[in-house]
């Protein structure tokens, strides 16, 4: 038998690990050539990216952005390769608030969106002091009056009513749900009739903000007022259709169902058709109801019965166990709604809740079709058939994809970092 | 079936049962579709009681103390609990709810809300006490069940044995008259079952009225005062845990405790 024993006379100094271990060369290695085959394959892809680019950056870079129509773009760029980026900045009012809107009253619809981050942040970041939450709830009755303008009695009518359905279901809800949610809704149309009547009869021939119709709304401010007003109205909605689904009441139930089915089983389309030209039959001869509240009301509906499935989704995920719990403390229904199942159900739906509203954002691009002017619309419509124009299709539908693109990215990456500060399970 | 000797021998002394009622069955029947789950159960508790319902999967343990806090609806006979009848009337059932507490096999707590909140949920929103006052007696009954430094931590965090134990204290939190429990350690690793089960038995020293169905016959011995042994839906045979060991009258009980013991 050989001898085993052996000992260290002296101890190895530590060593440079050699060069191709280390660095970019590893990590090239490891990443990109690590065998024959992912070299070619990393070869090819550079070559399909370097094509990509050499034909997209001289477009973009070598693109004009001052002239006053394609046809002068042609002649500044003499046959090289540039986009005809002055269609932007020529048309840019046009792109953002369409072609209708008054000019010198751009300033009104700027300062909405402006405190529209204030109304939003409270809501979105809920470590900002809740008292900020008063803004939010004031917040639609400012834009409101800002975009449309009009008598002030109109929003503060609005808003009068709504604070007196709060303040009366309040009142009584604890004691009888069924008659606070009546009365609350009572007391609304109470003052707002009085409302109403009081702004007819001190309506001024020159209110201090000019009235703007709703007509003359257009370009990407109609598509981000029609998205966060149907967004913020469907959730809610969303939430009561999940609710009333579940509910043990069959009149409820059938009701939710019936709404659910419907709405998922017809195109946004129809429903848009329905908006702008069948509604009127609904309403009595005289009653005009404004366009743009009639598409709210579509696309609303329409996408509260989506999240009203995905809301069932995350109901139906929780374990029973959550309810028990919540009945065996003596909760009633809508507290363990609202403390303890809706909060983790509505967790549980976030990707589902943001796919709806990313898709709802987009499909406001569909009222051009019913000839309202919004990005899209004003693109294929005012500003392609004009004559200086006609033919700048790359660089416009580009921008309105840009534009839609970083909403919409946003809208991503916000749910993402919610996901992340509601996970309390630590798993 | 595993039996964990409690280190703290329970104080029989200061478990006193009075005679004033604090549940009443008669003649209670419940099925689930058409299959008899309750047949015919009639059972009074005395305030003070320890009770520990044992017996087979299936045989409705479980189901009979759901019944009492009316997480499931019985369809015949009579429930009386603290002189409140349990019918379809909801506010019976908030009042009945109100005043019994239940901890359930796999804890239930709510994961969103920290071990504090979910102590102090209830008696804010139900008992409508002012926040300050309900998170000192919260800290109270964490610190009684031993785990006060949790209180900021959020359920996920825990051991299963700190789980249950919140589990109590957040029942505890509603002040019950009377506390139910269902299989509360069948869910945990051997340590995890002493500790709650040693919480238990305080709980059971300073007077608590107790339904506990559990596998725990060492519990049973050192605790209850009345067993009551269930197959098929009724109760077979119910008495002192010391004769019901040593001197089971029923085949049906002679077999399970051959079983289990």
């Amino acid at each position: 038998m050989a001898d085993l024993s052996f000992v260290r006379s002296e101890m190895l100094p530590e060593r440079a690990p050699p060069a191709n271990e280390v660095g970019i060369v590893k990590w090239l290695r490891t990443n990109l050539f690590s065998t024959w085959p992912n070299a070619l394959l990393t070869v090819a892809a550079f070559y399909v990216i370097y094509l990509v680019l050499a034909g997209v950056l001289p477009w973009l870079f070598g693109g004009v952005w001052t002239t006053s129509s394609l046809s002068e773009c042609r002649e500044v760029l003499q046959g090289d390769v540039g986009g005809c980026f002055s269609v932007l900045t020529e048309r840019w009012n046009q792109l953002i608030y369409g072609f209708k809107y008054p000019t010198e009253l751009y300033w009104r619809p700027n300062l909405a969106l402006v405190l529209l981050a204030f109304a939003a942040a409270p809501v979105l970041f809920f470590d900002l002091p809740r008292k900020l939450l008063l803004f939010t709830a004031i917040y639609p009755f400012i834009a409101y009056w800002l975009v449309w303008g009009g008598p002030i009695g109109v929003p503060v009518t609005a808003f009068v009513g709504i604070l007196g359905a709060y303040l009366v279901f309040e009142r009584f809800s604890a004691s009888n749900f069924a008659l606070g949610a009546l009365g609350g809704v009572a007391t609304a149309f109470v003052l707002w009739f009085i409302g109403g009547y009081l702004v007819d009869m001190m309506a001024s021939e020159n209110p201090l903000l000019t009235p703007v119709a709703s007509r003359d709304l257009g370009g990407f401010m109609l598509n981000l007022m029609l998205g966060v007003t149907c967004v913020s109205l469907s959730i809610p909605l969303g939430i009561a259709l999940a609710l009333g689904r579940q509910s043990s009441m069959p009149l409820i139930k059938g009701v939710c169902v019936i709404f659910i089915e419907f709405i998922r089983g017809v195109p946004l389309i129809t429903l848009l058709f329905v908006a702008s030209v069948m509604l009127a039959y609904f309403f009595p001869p005289d009653a005009t109801v404004d366009l743009f509240l009639r598409v709210v009301i579509m696309i609303t509906l329409f996408s509260s019965a989506y999240i009203a499935e995905v809301i069932r989704g995350g109901l139906a995920a929780l374990p029973k166990g959550q309810y028990e719990a919540a009945d065996s403390l003596g909760l009633d229904y809508p507290q363990a709604m609202r403390f303890i199942i809706l909060p983790q159900a509505l967790k549980i739906s976030i990707p589902g809740i943001v796919n709806v509203a990313v898709g709802l954002f987009k499909d406001t691009t569909l009222v051009s079709v019913i000839s309202m002017f919004d990005l899209v619309g004003m693109i294929r419509g005012p500003i392609l058939a004009s004559q200086e124009w006609n033919g700048v299709y790359w660089e416009l539908l580009g921008f309105a994809a840009l534009l839609f693109f970083v909403v919409c990215y946003g809208i991503s990456q916000y749910s993402q970092w919610l996901e992340r500060r509601l996970r309390t399970d630590h798993r | 079936m595993s039996s964990i000797t409690l280190d703290h021998h329970a104080d029989r002394s200061k478990m006193a049962v009075s005679d004033e009622v604090a549940i009443e069955i008669r003649n209670m029947n419940k099925w689930y579709g058409s299959f008899h789950v309750l047949r015919d159960i009639d059972l009074t508790v005395y305030q003070g009681e320890r009770i520990v319902i044992a017996g087979p999967s299936g045989s409705g343990k479980s189901t009979l103390i759901r019944c009492i806090n009316r997480l499931e609806e019985h369809q015949e006979g009579q429930i009386i609990v603290d002189g409140t009848e349990l019918t379809s009337d909801l506010k019976n059932v908030d009042k009945v709810r109100s005043e019994v507490g239940m901890v359930f096999q796999h804890f239930n707590l709510f994961p969103h809300l920290t071990i504090l909140e979910n102590c102090t949920l209830a008696p804010i929103w139900v008992r409508k006490e002012p926040k300050k006052e309900a998170e000192e007696r919260a800290m109270h009954f964490l610190e009684k069940v031993k785990i006060p430094e949790q209180a900021h931590k959020y359920p996920g965090m825990l051991s299963g044995g700190q789980q249950q134990r919140v589990a109590i204290a957040r029942s505890l939190c509603m002040m019950p008259r009377i506390m139910l429990f269902d299989e509360p350690t069948s869910a945990l690793d051997p340590e995890m079952i002493k500790e709650v089960l040693e919480t238990m038995v305080e709980l059971a020293e300073e007077g608590m009225t107790m339904l506990c169905v559990t596998h725990e016959m060492g519990f049973a011995k050192e605790v209850a005062n009345r067993v009551i042994f269930m197959d098929a839906g009724q109760i077979v045979e119910q008495n002192e845990p010391e004769e019901f060991f040593n001197n089971p009258q029923s085949e049906r009980t002679k077999l399970f405790l051959s079983q289990i013991l």
